[in-house]
């Protein structure tokens, strides 16, 4: 696996040895120092519900209980149910997204159709516009024409189809030979029935990258559902714990198991689908 | 290209194909998603930006929200904080992923996986999330962590994020803290697709360890290198839950961006035309700047 640009002491194993070791602990150090905020929430959401006399804490606490999940769940009646909310959005626009933004992928790719060059080249540049131009004119739009405030669908709408996962999946099918398409044309299956038996099975890592990668940015989205709730009962995960921020910033220990409820949830995540997560970043990118 | 098309067979009725059909009911969805919820408010950001907007009957005013946002002090104060912001963080992030996978490389794929995956783990919390914890980790008392570590070295505690002096760069602090997960990731990638026979060959003219890096490694990743610029730059144009979870903008505007600054106006102030007035020249702030590094550095990269 050695690449060549570490070829230097091959021939003196034990020096290399050596040199790959203190790599490795400089890595681990900084690793270290990039997880540590991550473990100083971990390890403070076990701390007591107090407000901490300033000179008394440590850099991790003394006894550990759980009062301060305790204080987090009861500070609202609705804080389970921000957590419902946060796993309704993400898992309809996971869907939404899985299954509208790659056949708009499939068509961009392989079906030769009028104006298609057109219409892509659009949603390239509209991946370029920042999201503040269009926050006020939608919140506008969601709010004072629909009326739409507090409801799961002006939370799922906007960010139902995206650009970019139209782009993602277009990159990834213009990589499946048309030969393929073509041949189950001639033998005469509709495009429909061509999609879903031989584009589909075909891509099952990529549409994985885009659900989980579609599914975390949602449950990590704070700006536009906070900007059209205004019922506790509708918050979702990351509005709540803002909301409970704000009441209680001179609680530690409490505001670290909010944070850990909003984060607990993609961290498991992320242990369990790892490959797709690491694969995701490099999917994304490096065809780009 | 359609031009094109229509042009070579001008004599034929206009008539759509089988293909147009089912190309047009395949993006049925998304291009309906896409014109409500993107060009519509496209569209709409730039007209709101000529209007004194009201819910019942918005009134023309040419470009008075332009005019005004060049007059305020504070759009060029938080376009400078933003300018700050990014010129120091990007690079610097840029770097350490950088040093980060190069570090990476003489390792096994197992050892590998596992550094990306613990530089990638806190890419995966919120930006609330980080947000409240690093708050206590700047928290202003003695016992705060920061001032902890700066009781150690005998330096005075500091009011991290609450004085004009340090809050800026508490900011930066925490962003070239904060993991560079993605970047690190995304250059092993372009690491492990050079090819071997340039270090041999390298090797053969007694080249050192620094001496591959700066002349192989650099130059072809080079790409990789514009693809993190450009997109790092874009991002840290837009940032904005810094700045409102932690500082609040503050102190004296000192850390408001102008992510911040459009919020405000929008959504704390009611100016809606001014704040898309704004909105868009930070979209052709964007732009600008994404052509400009095209220009310098995209001669010899490819996409």
């Amino acid at each position: 696996m050695a690449s060549g640009l570490y070829s230097q002491h091959l021939d003196r194993p034990y020096v290399y040895k050596i040199r790959n070791l203190i790599i490795g602990l400089v890595l681990l150090f900084c690793a270290l120092v990039v997880l540590f905020p991550l473990a100083y929430m971990l390890a403070w959401s076990f701390g007591p519900n107090l407000e901490t006399a300033s000179s008394s804490y440590h850099i991790f606490p003394t006894t550990w209980t759980l009062d301060s999940y305790k204080a987090f769940f009861d500070f609202s009646d609705y804080s389970w149910k921000w957590l419902l909310n946060s796993f309704i959005v993400a898992l309809a626009t996971v869907v939404s997204n899985v299954v509208f933004a790659s056949m708009a992928g499939y068509a961009f790719s392989k079906i030769n159709f009028k104006g298609r060059n057109f219409l892509f080249f659009m949603i390239l540049v509209a991946m370029m516009i920042p999201y503040q131009v269009t926050q006020v004119p939608l919140y506008i739009l969601f709010v004072n024409k629909f009326k739409m405030t507090n409801s799961y669908l002006a939370l799922i709408l906007p960010g139902c189809v995206t650009s970019y996962n139209i782009f993602l999946s277009k990159q990834f099918f213009s990589s499946i030979p048309t030969a393929l398409i073509e041949s189950a044309k001639v033998e005469g299956a509709s495009q429909i029935r061509i999609f879903n038996s031989i584009i589909l099975p075909l891509s099952k890592t990529v549409l994985a990258v885009m659900a989980i990668n579609t599914f975390v940015g949602s449950w990590n989205t704070f700006f536009w559902p906070f900007l059209v709730t205004s019922q506790e009962a509708m918050y979702t995960i990351q509005v709540g714990l803002k909301t409970f921020k704000f009441a209680n910033g001179t609680l530690l220990s409490p505001m670290m198991a909010g944070a850990c409820v909003s984060a607990i949830p993609m961290f498991i995540l992320f242990f369990a689908l790892q490959k797709y997560f690491l694969e995701g970043v490099t999917i994304g990118a490096v065809k780009g | 290209m359609a031009k094109n098309k229509n042009k070579s067979i001008p004599k034929k009725p206009f008539r759509f194909t089988v293909d147009d059909i089912n190309g047009y009911l395949f993006i049925a969805v998304a291009i309906i998603v896409f014109a409500f919820f993107t060009i519509y408010p496209v569209v709409s950001a730039v007209t709101t930006s000529f209007e004194n907007y009201k819910p019942f009957g918005s009134e023309w005013v040419g470009f008075k929200n332009y005019a005004d946002t060049f007059k305020k002090d504070l759009f060029w104060k938080s376009l400078k904080n933003t300018a700050v912001y990014t010129v120091v963080t990007v690079p610097c992030s840029l770097f350490i992923a950088f040093v980060v996978a190069v570090m990476i490389m003489p390792f096994k794929k197992k050892t590998q996986s596992l550094f990306k995956s613990m530089y990638y783990i806190p890419a995966v919390a919120s930006g609330v999330a980080m947000s409240v914890v690093w708050l206590w980790i700047y928290d202003s008392s003695p016992s705060g962590l920061f001032n902890q570590v700066l009781t150690l070295f005998h330096i005075p505690t500091q009011n991290w994020l609450a004085s004009s002096k340090t809050a800026m760069l508490s900011l930066i602090i925490m962003a070239l803290l904060s993991g560079h997960g993605s970047s690190i990731i995304i250059y092993i990638a372009a690491l492990l697709g050079i090819d071997n026979t340039y270090f041999e060959a390298a090797e053969i003219d007694g080249a050192t360890f620094m001496q591959k890096v700066r002349y192989i490694v650099f130059p072809l990743c080079k790409p990789t290198t514009l693809f993190l610029l450009i997109t790092g730059i874009i991002n840290s144009f837009q940032v904005f839950m810094n700045a409102y979870m932690m500082t609040g903008g503050g102190p004296d505007n000192n850390t408001t961006m102008i992510g911040l600054l459009i919020f405000n106006n929008a959504f704390k102030n009611g100016k809606y035309g001014l704040a898309c007035a704004q909105a868009i020249l930070l979209a052709v702030v964007i732009a600008g700047l994404t052509a400009i590094q095209f220009k310098v550095a995209g001669d010899d990269v490819e996409y």
